[in-house]
């Protein structure tokens, strides 16, 4: 932790060499260190979406939980609107910062009505002055996200995917965040609704100017929703940039052939189309390369790329690149 | 034109549940070509699924084929006994599913099950079916196949497991490859490895494929033929290019505008208003039309019947049928 760190006023968020490690056992006695998150800095300005991409165990959920605390991170500095993110501090905060978890089936208690999921955070943060109020500010987030009023005094498991997701969006609107987490919000549902809910988001944004660390693995979702994009490997951001520069643009041999890899909804292109098929498998966190994270699968790999792990440089115009070749 | 190798005609599945008969496949019909792909895509309870299954019949207890027939090879194979199924599934069609790590047995090793399917259905035994197992592990590119067949499921990554499977399907040669959702559990780089792995294959040893998933970029890679399924039923059939650059059913049009498209960056995605079909109550007339913008009153009374386009695909769809009919252009099929 660097207690001398400054953030910059006009963010939102900042996040500033986060490390999360987990202990894992490995024998009887020993433990080791899982570095699931290992030194990722960033930053969002009010109103603005951040998309977070990756694959499987690169770390991207961990990032998510560790900056709204529900876990504490191993190192480094958070800051939410100036000040500093710790365990006295992030009671009063969380009313500001909210989370929209991937799965609408487990993340809403099944005994409780529409009513009482979305007025919980109400209630913890003492938000109404009467039960009138109450159901009022409820009845208003519903309208919000698009449910009907009669919904209120129903149970969860009488919705469908979609309505459970806006149901977990209007609790996370409950307190009038200034920023969402939303991990991986949409992968669960299908691609209409999907698309009904992206537009929620947007919608939301115009109207709140909330801010979203969206974090998801569909790049095409991603590159819709997102400002700006940070593409992480392994624990470690590779590569941060605009939403159409990292698309149009991408430096990072691994954003390459993750960009290429994208199945695209076009035959033409799809079937013309040159895809960098990475070889092998993500290496496990607990035995990571050294250096470079990417260098076993990664064909521009050199001597360099194992001795030392690359630093984020800028490539002008705020696109940041981790790689020794590109 | 290639010879049909299998033929569903006019399926009907249904399963008895505690809430009434819900009717997951109402009147299917395809045809699958030798050495085709075939990917049939729609959003969960479409029916894309229980349609696989039932060519398998390997349907929940509650599940059962009402009516209809699936012709393999000329034969109708829902009237054979199921000894003659066992002989069917493995050796004529074979199936991978969604998640390797559940379809594959955990406490046997990876070389035991594949060599499993290559006893039941070969002269091969001991050494020999062996020796199959590490040929067919080679042919998926998983490395090291001497060390991997003594290895167990937990060992392996979720790339090589969906190999391991489609080894496993392919070990007795089939004729036909059903994929249900096959890379859906899997990352991209990885899911472009398998996508890449299946056309290799399917051009080496020339089997049709099925490929079942709600992914619309997947198909359009994979597929050279294309059914869309909303309610059980098919809703539009054609080639990649029909469907995709001239969609003529609501649902399908409706489908390719809410995927996010890099061209159309910056615009609003155009959703299907509504929700899904519930399938213990089908409507009368066209399953699509409560979110249909276009639904006439005829929509709600009488299902559309398929009729032929301009450019040859075929589509069931009311709304399209009065288009052509106010071009003064129409041939309805049969």
């Amino acid at each position: 932790m660097d207690k001398n760190y400054v953030p910059d006023k006009e963010n939102l968020v900042e996040v500033n060499d986060l490390k999360m490690y987990f202990p894992v056992k490995t024998g009887l006695f020993t433990r080791t260190p899982l570095k699931a998150v290992d030194g990722v800095s960033f930053a969002i300005k009010p109103g603005e979406t951040l998309g977070l991409v990756g694959e499987s165990g690169c770390g991207k959920t961990t990032v998510g939980r560790a900056v709204i605390r529900l876990y504490t991170p191993t190192d480094g500095d958070l800051f939410f609107d100036g000040k500093r993110i710790d365990s006295q501090s992030i009671g009063s905060m969380r009313k500001d910062m909210q989370m929209v978890f991937q799965d609408p089936y487990s993340s809403l208690n099944p005994r409780m009505t529409v009513e009482d999921i979305i007025g919980e955070p109400l209630d913890v943060h003492k938000l109404y002055a009467n039960a009138k109020e109450r159901r009022e500010k409820v009845l208003h987030l519903m309208e919000l996200v698009g449910l009907n009023a009669e919904h209120a005094t129903r149970y969860v498991h009488e919705f469908s995917g979609g309505q459970r997701q806006r149901i977990g969006i209007a609790r996370a609107l409950a307190t009038n965040p200034r920023f969402i987490i939303c991990d991986e919000a949409v992968s669960a549902l299908d691609v209409s609704i999907q698309a009904q809910v992206i537009n929620m988001f947007e919608e939301l944004q115009e109207k709140l100017g909330v801010a979203y660390l969206f974090i998801a693995h569909d790049l095409l979702v991603v590159h819709h929703i997102s400002d700006r994009i940070a593409v992480m490997y392994l624990g470690r951001m590779v590569e941060t940039a605009d939403a159409d520069e990292l698309n149009n643009n991408p430096m990072h041999p691994y954003t390459q052939s993750l960009l290429s890899a994208v199945p695209y909804p076009d035959p033409e292109i799809a079937k013309s189309r040159k895809r960098i098929i990475l070889e092998g498998d993500v290496p496990s966190p607990l035995h990571m390369p050294s250096g470079c994270a990417f260098r076993t699968r990664c064909k521009y790999a050199t001597e360099q790329c194992a001795q030392e792990c690359p630093k984020l440089t800028d490539r002008g115009n705020g696109h940041l690149v981790a790689c020794w070749n590109k | 034109m290639a010879e049909n190798i299998l033929s569903v005609q006019d399926l009907h599945t249904s399963f008895h549940t505690d809430n009434g008969e819900v009717m997951a496949v109402n009147g299917v019909n395809f045809n699958l070509a030798a050495g085709k792909i075939l990917g049939i895509v729609g959003e969960s309870g479409s029916g894309k699924s229980v349609t696989a299954y039932s060519i398998m019949q390997i349907l929940e207890k509650n599940g059962a084929i009402k009516s209809g027939k699936i012709l393999y090879k000329g034969e109708d194979i829902t009237k054979w006994p199921e000894q003659k199924m066992r002989d069917f599934r493995g050796k004529c069609c074979s199936i991978i599913f969604q998640d390797p790590m559940t379809s594959l047995n955990p406490v046997f090793t990876v070389g035991f099950q594949l060599e499993e399917a290559i006893r039941l259905h070969t002269e091969r035994r001991g050494k020999e079916a062996e020796r199959r197992a590490i040929e067919m592990l080679e042919l998926v590119g998983v490395n090291e196949p001497e060390k991997r067949i003594r290895q167990y499921p937990y060992e392996l990554s979720g790339g090589m497991r969906q190999r391991v499977m489609i080894a496993m399907a392919l070990a007795c040669e089939p004729d036909i490859l059903i994929a249900d959702e096959p890379t859906t559990a899997l990352d991209v780089t990885i899911q472009a490895q398998i996508l890449e792995l299946m056309q290799s294959l399917q051009k080496k040893l020339g089997m049709a494929i099925i490929m079942v998933t709600h992914d619309l970029g997947v198909i359009a890679q994979m597929a050279d033929e294309i059914i869309v399924m909303y309610g059980g039923r098919v809703c539009e059939r054609g080639t990649a290019e029909d469907i995709f650059y001239h969609p003529c059913h609501e649902y399908t049009k409706g489908l390719l505008r809410s995927i996010p498209n890099v061209d159309r960056i910056g615009q609003k995605l155009e959703p299907i208003s509504g929700t899904p079909i519930n399938l213990l109550n089908m409507p009368k007339g066209c399953a699509f039309c409560p979110r249909c913008d276009a639904a006439m009153k005829i929509c709600l009374e009488e299902q559309p019947p398929e009729v032929r386009t301009m450019d040859g695909h075929l589509v069931s769809c009311w709304a399209h049928i009065r288009e052509e009919i106010d071009a003064g252009l129409i041939t309805v099929q049969g």
